[in-house]
């Protein structure tokens, strides 16, 4: 209970306080980093691939770590960052859902100039406040070795797709997966079922369980938690690849490999910068080259051929010199997606605003 | 002198006059102080089982939702759109018609606001679009949920299936068109419609960190309240909701009753809409899409669907839920607890209604006391 005495108390010790900085006395103060997640940690998909890299941060010297999951793109999210700001006193925020850009991170940078706004997404550009960093990585390049480990897999030569929103970043998965399946036997396609957001349990359950009726042995997805599509192809005897983070322990047979972030490369990066004061970017930007994303680890299906020709491919672009998207490209709908002689590194800004799907890929945007 | 309180002997003890009369004020809001209570008892109770420090968890609650300047605005800034939600619960329940369907009349509404900006000259001042907007985002939200009424008042469709399922309809109709003709090119990876002006947007209110958006909603709050409380159209509303039959008896219009009602809920929470847009996100988008309208019918139902109450409610709806925030950072709860507080929250508000029946019976027993200790006191004076 709080009475006079205890207050005065309290009082005094806070007047010492502030007359006698004891941070300063004893060293580096401790960098407080707050993380906010659209959704559960445990999601076994996007939110828990951020989360796996606040638990490599929080591990390091002198860090502390403030997290905030399941905040909804409102008002919640500014006024979580700024009680991270406020309550805790982090002073460089990672924003890990990419719909808190425009406009709540944008707001809040602009509030707190002094704070570090990490966002995931590489939605930054000039004119946008200076105090954000936006990260991103090129995940295609994983879902074109999925593709390439289930085109090996595949027996009925028809893959399955769980996607969210036909947006360029989903398309250009699902083109990549089919372009690496291709790769292995070109008459294979992939068939493709949008539920229309992001975690939608039911819808993707329905999904994954038409996409096995017609026929199709390995499945993969780009939702926000890949759960319920990884589960739905275990308990129906199909094979699966996994997306975000590992969920190996969801399918043990028919888990063959998956897609996913390693987010500890920039969360480290940027945590370093703050400790030491170095600049920090405005856009960081990698693929398996830079570490910013990773395979799963092979399950028992994968064949020593399907490795051998996945390693072969994944050491090409740890190299830096594998080109995904390359004419002559068709669409599915027989038109020409990429003309001869033009090829796009993983840098162009031309695949951002991709809206087709490759030749093989049986559905609609 | 010894005097016996115990009524089994001879004559019931009796309540000074003033002590009923207070206890008959307070009366109404004791299933709510109930519930309260033994929420907070029992969500500590299930901290404790977790191993969880329960009286600092108890602590931060109050701290995260109302415990500084920040605080308050945090919960301030949450409770805005419930109020406006809620009426959308609170206002057909008037009538007797249960619609849950706010989510939906929220997203068209919002989704109408942001259309309207595209509609007029790049240089319209803002007292002329922020009025247009809200008209749009308000007629938007009325008629869809206006259609609820009727077609329970002239189909006999259940009003709370048909208003969850119209919810998901708009919820499609919303998507299709921001992700479809109403997309904004620019907008790649998150489709939204063009951004409304920065000269249309709404601002903060003067000296706080909240937008104008709770001023309206409160202000929506004491004009529905005084609506029904006070006004011959709100009083008409009651007697159709309490008994539809006798309303017909005495001539009531009770259709035009229900959708009034249902036009004035469906507005409300079309205005929420067109505030998310105008005050928070800058164009509709998925975002939008955040449970408002759900949340709202936690609110009305907490209130009693007295919307006065609403303003109340939806403070400390906004305020756990700011206080949800806290407690994360603080303790390393999973978001899930701010979870089962308020589902706690809403199963014992719903159980201490039992109390009605009893209520009942203590307010004429209280009014009897208030009566007879007058009357007492009366017989006294005039023997003296």
């Amino acid at each position: 209970m709080t009475n006079r005495r205890n207050f005065l108390k309290g009082a005094g010790a806070l007047a010492l306080g502030s007359a006698f900085p004891f941070d300063l006395a004893f060293g580096a103060e401790p960098l407080t980093v707050g993380v906010i997640y659209v959704g559960s940690r445990g999601d076994y998909g996007y939110n828990q691939a951020q989360a796996q890299a606040a638990a490599v941060i929080k591990k390091l010297p002198n860090v502390k770590v403030v997290e905030e999951e399941n905040v909804p793109e409102t008002v919640a999210a500014q006024k979580s960052m700024e009680a991270m700001i406020e309550q805790d006193g982090a002073t460089l925020i990672f924003a890990t859902s990419f719909g808190y850009f425009d406009p709540h991170v944008l707001k809040m940078a602009a509030k707190y100039p002094k704070v570090r706004f990490a966002h995931c997404g590489g939605l930054w550009k000039s004119g946008n406040p200076a105090n954000i960093s936006s990260y991103f990585g090129y995940i295609d390049e994983c879902q074109y070795l999925n593709g390439v480990v289930a085109g090996h897999a595949s027996k009925t030569k028809k893959l399955g797709f769980v996607a969210a929103k036909p947006i360029p970043q989903v398309l250009r998965n699902i083109n990549s997966f089919t372009l690496g399946a291709q790769s292995v036997d070109p008459s294979i396609t992939t068939h493709v079922i949008f539920t229309g957001d992001w975690s939608m349990p039911v819808k993707e359950a329905e999904a994954a369980n038409s996409l096995v009726d017609q026929g199709c042995d390995v499945l993969t997805c780009h939702v926000d938690g890949p759960k319920v599509v990884i589960e739905t192809a275990e308990k129906r005897g199909a094979m699966s690849c996994g997306y975000h983070a590992s969920q190996a322990a969801l399918a043990p047979k028919g888990y063959l490999t998956g897609a996913e972030w390693d987010w500890a490369t920039p969360y480290k990066l940027l945590v370093a910068n703050a400790q030491t004061g170095k600049p920090q970017p405005n856009v960081l930007r990698g693929g398996l080259c830079e570490g910013f994303v990773k395979m799963s680890p092979y399950g028992a299906k994968v064949t020593p051929d399907a490795r051998a020709n996945a390693d072969a491919v994944k050491a090409k672009m740890v190299a830096g010199n594998y080109v995904i998207f390359k004419g002559p490209m068709k669409d599915n709908k027989g038109g020409s997606a990429i003309a001869a002689g033009t090829g796009y590194a993983q840098t162009d800004i031309a695949l951002e605003s991709m809206n087709y799907l490759v030749a093989g890929v049986v559905g609609q945007i | 002198m010894s005097v016996s309180l115990s009524p089994a002997h001879g004559r019931p003890r009796r309540l000074p006059a003033g002590v009923a009369r207070l206890l008959l004020a307070v009366l109404p809001a004791l299933p709510t102080v109930c519930a309260i209570v033994a929420t907070l008892v029992l969500f500590g109770a299930f901290l404790l089982a977790q191993g969880q420090p329960a009286a600092d968890a108890l602590g931060l609650i109050a701290k995260g939702a109302f415990g500084s300047s920040f605080a308050w605005q945090n919960t301030l800034l949450r409770a805005a759109p419930l109020m406006l939600t809620a009426l959308c619960v609170a206002l057909p329940a008037q009538v007797g018609l249960i619609v849950i369907g706010g989510e939906g009349a929220l997203a068209l509404g919002g989704l109408a606001a942001a259309v309207v900006p595209q509609c007029l000259p790049h240089a319209t001042p803002w007292f002329v679009a922020t009025p247009l907007m809200a008209i749009a985002g308000m007629l938007a939200g009325g008629l869809w949920i206006s259609a609820v009424g009727a077609m329970r008042q002239w189909r006999g469709v259940n009003e709370t299936i048909s208003s969850l399922l119209m919810s998901y309809i708009a919820i499609a109709v919303f998507k299709f068109l921001v992700e479809g003709p109403l997309r904004d090119p620019a907008s790649l990876n998150k489709p939204s419609t063009l951004p409304v002006p920065d000269a249309m947007t709404i601002g903060s209110l003067p000296g706080l960190d909240v937008h104008w958006g709770l001023f309206w909603g409160a202000l929506a709050c004491l004009g529905a309240w005084v609506l029904v409380r006070h006004s011959t159209l709100g009083f008409a509303m009651r007697v159709t909701g309490g008994n539809v039959r006798a309303a017909r008896l005495v001539g009531l219009p009770v259709g035009g009753l229900a959708l009034a009602a249902c036009a004035l809920g469906g507005a409300s929470a079309g205005l929420a809409g067109m505030f998310e847009v105008a005050a928070v996100q800058g164009s509709a988008n998925a975002s939008l899409l955040s449970g408002y309208g759900y949340a709202g019918i936690l609110v009305a139902f907490a209130a009693r669907q007295n919307p006065f109450a609403v303003i109340v409610c939806a403070l400390m709806v906004g305020g756990i839920e700011a206080s949800g925030s806290l407690l994360q950072r603080r303790l390393d709860l999973p978001d899930a607890a701010t979870l089962v507080l308020q589902g706690l929250l809403f199963a014992n508000l719903l159980a201490w209604e039992a109390l009605g029946p009893r209520l009942a019976a203590w307010r004429v027993k209280l009014q009897a006391a208030a009566l007879e200790a007058t009357s007492v006191s009366l017989e006294r004076t005039h023997h003296v």
